[in-house]
């Protein structure tokens, strides 16, 4: 048990290490930056904010870090929060209940990702060109659902999903937790994982070996359509309207960026969602850390491009062959002994 | 043995390993001013890792190479072409968006006032081409040509820039049979200019017209050269699939199997890929499948477990109909499959070996009963060491392993899910002696066992020894099949030439 806990934790570690580092350095120009305080039994704080405001970011990591690990690519999460915000926002003021406006709104997106899977499981359409598709198309979509202007509604139970609180966290926090954890679970307490990293290594082979390929392969768009709808219905009540042009905006590129700082290869294969979440948080640091350091906001995003980079190269092969050199006598002599015949 | 002066390149001793095989073992070549030297052999036998190791594009372990005769040591291919070795590979690669004579001058453009003379460039591409017979627009890009001019202009440049020797990597692959003889033409007049030429082909017929001398390797070794004018058809193909060697253990065969078959297939096929043909399979036997590069071995096997439809004829398991979709239905069926190409549909690379182990089990058992760790560990290491895979421990990622030991994880993969029908692709391909061995040996206890196998092997000695029956195919058809005493290296290579006689190989 010890030894799976060490090789999680050491999976972890470059993330780790990386926010820790951001936080200090945040703390450092702005004092009052890791002081939590407690007001009508909610939590408030700097680091509440960043998890807060990280919501829609972190929860569209966890399903685009299942996609990329089949070797696939959702570029289409942004526009699929738009299209369920839409949709969330339209049903809500034309008078449906709460229940069934979440439920339609969940079921649109989890349709978003069936047709996403299908186009790159069925007809074997590169993922990219497959959800690009529904990337161009979902803002138009979203767009017919609004009527074009920016629909706002009043339902408090709505709202509540992105201003509400419970056991003292932030509602959007209390959602991806709970959803990351489940995700995390299904992936690993079952054979999925294992699956999934077997089709995005080599997907021949795994259909060789009797792996049902497309209907996994449909499976990981369909979690990934249905992060987005959350994470639509979670910016929705947040501005308590739908806007379908700005709703999710660029969004996929920070998931995707997410997914990548977490350290899950491009190229698919091995994946880990705790570690894609702590990469989305990384990205809504820097994100909050620069506002809250006043900087000139026009900095802002070459910064945030620096400390990226700085990330990636920490994890760079190289990097990693040059410092496995450093310490290989001790590391790998036992190995190649024993492989000699 | 010829003068080193009538040689215009000799090789010796070559010697080239990578992790885990041999793959030319003290290979001594030597090809002559002006002539067509043919090399032959199965893929795998190390023609193409001669020619790299000739050309630079792979750096020998060992041996010497003589070029008109002063020893050269090419570093790279531009070095090899420099010192004159060309090469033509059958993908030609030149840059079709360029013109004609760009391609031919590519990289030494005739220059004035320091930029690129192009009248003076597309005359001399004009003068070039005109003694290959050829009349080309040399302004236009050479994608507007057919292959078969493409492959023209490549050898006109690899000539121009190299001149001494000229390797042709399977250039009619792809060409019809106007296209050859134009080609041959053109051998045949710079073999009269005195070039040495390599010809390497599948072709058996294009080897017989154009060439003067043919070696043969095999697993890496020379088998021989011989004068293609002395050298009949089933010696040749004798030696490229190895029948000296199947006398040695022909003692070790295996007893004819009665009874019942088990697995029926009857009018079994799929257009385009195979023509349908009557399979049975007996409990505890051992159906090898022989015949050359192309006769449809993989085909068969490829439809047999599903990962291509048949689309005619039936399959029956203890005479219960049975439908073959998918390699999950075969799978379900207790068929299991270890392919011809391990890297892309054997190993899943970046998993570890105990996860290229259980992956076939746990996809049957489906995601929602995953197998427990400690019972992955206990699979793992329980084919670890009956199958004596060499790695440094279950958790290395199997890329890492040689390929030998990645062959037997993925025979453990399918040995855990317990089949009762084990179709082998090659399954010695690529790999050392010693691992070679130990494959052997365990698809003659899994027979014992009662498994049904069916094996399809290019080395005629290793069928002899393991098979109950063996299954002759040619041109995409079963065409003979060999059971008890009529099993034999000999027998063997009658079969697949007699249906040579007639055409390409």
């Amino acid at each position: 048990m010890t030894s799976t806990v060490r090789t999680y934790l050491a999976r972890l570690l470059p993330q780790l290490i990386a926010l820790t580092m951001i936080l200090a350095a945040v703390s450092i120009v702005f004092p009052g930056f890791l002081s939590l305080e407690i007001q009508n039994g909610r939590l408030y704080g700097s680091l509440i904010d960043i998890l807060n405001r990280g919501a829609p970011v972190v929860l569209l990591a966890i399903g685009m870090t299942v996609v990329i690990a089949t070797k696939g690519i959702d570029l289409s999460v942004g526009a699929v929060m738009a299209i369920c915000g839409a949709t969330a926002a339209s049903l809500i003021t034309s008078g449906h209940s709460l229940a069934e406006t979440l439920l339609v709104t969940i079921a649109v997106g989890i349709l978003c990702g069936i047709w996403n899977g299908l186009l790159v499981a069925v007809l074997d359409i590169q993922p990219i060109i497959a959800t690009l598709v529904l990337m161009v198309a979902g803002r138009g979509i979203a767009q017919l659902i609004t009527e074009g202007a920016i629909l706002t509604f009043n339902d408090p139970g709505l709202s509540f999903i992105g201003s509400g609180s419970f056991a003292g966290l932030p509602m959007p926090v209390v959602i991806w937790l709970a959803f990351g954890i489940i995700v995390a679970l299904l992936v690993r307490q079952t054979a999925l994982g294992m699956l999934i990293e077997a089709i995005g290594v080599n997907r021949q082979a795994s259909t060789l070996s009797g792996v049902l390929t497309p209907v996994l392969l449909i499976a990981a768009y369909v979690l990934s359509g249905l992060c987005a709808a959350i994470a639509g219905v979670i910016a929705a009540a947040d501005i308590k309207g739908a806007d379908a042009n700005n709703a999710g905006l660029w969004l996929e590129l920070d998931a995707i960026l997410a997914v990548v700082v977490g350290g899950t290869s491009l190229l698919g294969g091995r994946f880990s969602i705790a570690a894609s979440v702590l990469g989305a948080i990384i990205i809504q640091a820097i994100n909050t850390g620069i506002l809250l350091s006043g900087f000139p906001p026009e900095f802002n995003l070459i910064i945030k491009a620096a400390i990226i980079v700085f990330i990636l190269v920490l994890q760079s092969p190289r990097f990693h062959t040059a410092f496995a050199f450093l310490k290989m006598p001790r590391a790998t002599a036992k190995p190649t002994e024993r492989e000699a015949k | 043995m010829q003068t080193s002066s009538e040689n215009i390149l000799s090789a010796t001793r070559i010697e080239k390993g990578f992790p885990g095989t041999k793959a030319l073992d003290k290979v001594d070549f030597h090809l002559r001013r002006g002539e067509v030297h043919a090399l032959l052999g199965e893929n795998g036998a190390g023609k193409s890792t001669l020619i790299k190791c000739l050309t630079g594009a792979y750096r020998r372990d060992g041996g010497s190479i003589l070029l008109d005769g002063t020893e050269v040591d090419p570093r790279d291919t531009f070095d090899a072409q420099r010192l004159g070795i060309g090469t033509v590979y059958q993908e030609v690669n030149l840059l079709p968006n360029l013109t004609v004579a760009e391609n031919l001058f590519l990289g030494r453009q005739p220059r004035r006032f320091g930029m690129v003379d192009i009248r003076a460039m597309n005359r001399r591409a004009r003068e070039l081409l005109a003694e290959y017979e050829l009349d080309l627009d040399v302004t236009r890009d050479l994608a507007s040509y057919s292959v078969a001019i493409q492959q023209v202009v490549a050898i006109a440049r690899a000539v121009d820039l190299s001149g001494k020797v000229l390797i042709l990597d399977e250039p009619t692959a792809s060409l019809d049979a106007h296209e050859v003889a134009m080609l041959f033409r053109i051998v045949r007049r710079l073999k009269a200019r005195g070039l040495g030429i390599i010809f390497i082909t599948h072709f058996l017929e294009q080897v017989y017209e154009i060439s003067d001398r043919i070696t043969v390797l095999r697993n890496g070794q020379i088998v021989g050269t011989r004068d293609t004018a002395e050298l009949d058809r089933r010696d040749l193909i004798a030696m490229m699939i190895g029948r000296e060697l199947a006398a040695e253990i022909q003692s070790a065969h295996a007893e004819p199997v009665q009874g019942r078959p088990r697995y029926t297939f009857r009018n079994y096929g799929r257009r385009g890929r195979i023509k349908p043909f009557d399979l049975d399979v007996r409990a505890g036997e051992v159906v090898g499948m022989a015949g050359l590069l192309g006769s449809g071995r993989t085909e068969t096997a490829e439809i047999l477990f599903g990962a291509h439809r048949a689309d005619s004829g039936t399959a029956e398991i203890d005479g219960r109909k049975v439908d073959l979709a998918s390699p999950r239905a075969a799978i379900r069926e207790k068929f299991g499959f270890c392919p011809e190409d391990r890297k892309t549909d054997g190993i899943v690379g970046d998993l570890s070996v105990r996860e290229n182990i259980v992956l076939a089990l746990q996809a049957r058992r489906g995601w929602t009963r995953p197998i427990s760790r400690a019972e992955q560990n206990r699979l793992a290491d329980h084919y670890i060491r009956a199958l004596d895979i060499r790695t440094a421990d279950r958790e290395k990622p199997i890329k890492l392993l040689s390929g030998g030991n990645q062959q037997k994880a993925i025979l453990a993969r399918w040995l855990a899910t317990e089949p009762e029908l084990l179709i082998l692709d090659e399954p010695t391909r690529g790999i050392d002696v010693g691992a070679h061995a130990e494959i052997v040996r365990l698809i003659e206890s899994l027979r014992e066992k009662g498994m049904s196998l069916i094996v399809i092997s290019s080395e005629i000695e290793e069928l002899v020894a393991y098979s109950t029956r063996v299954i002759v195919l040619r041109d995409r058809a079963h065409v003979a099949e060999l059971d008890g005493q009529r099993i034999s290296a000999g027998q063997i290579v009658e079969a697949i030439a007699a249906a040579n006689e007639r055409g390409a190989a």
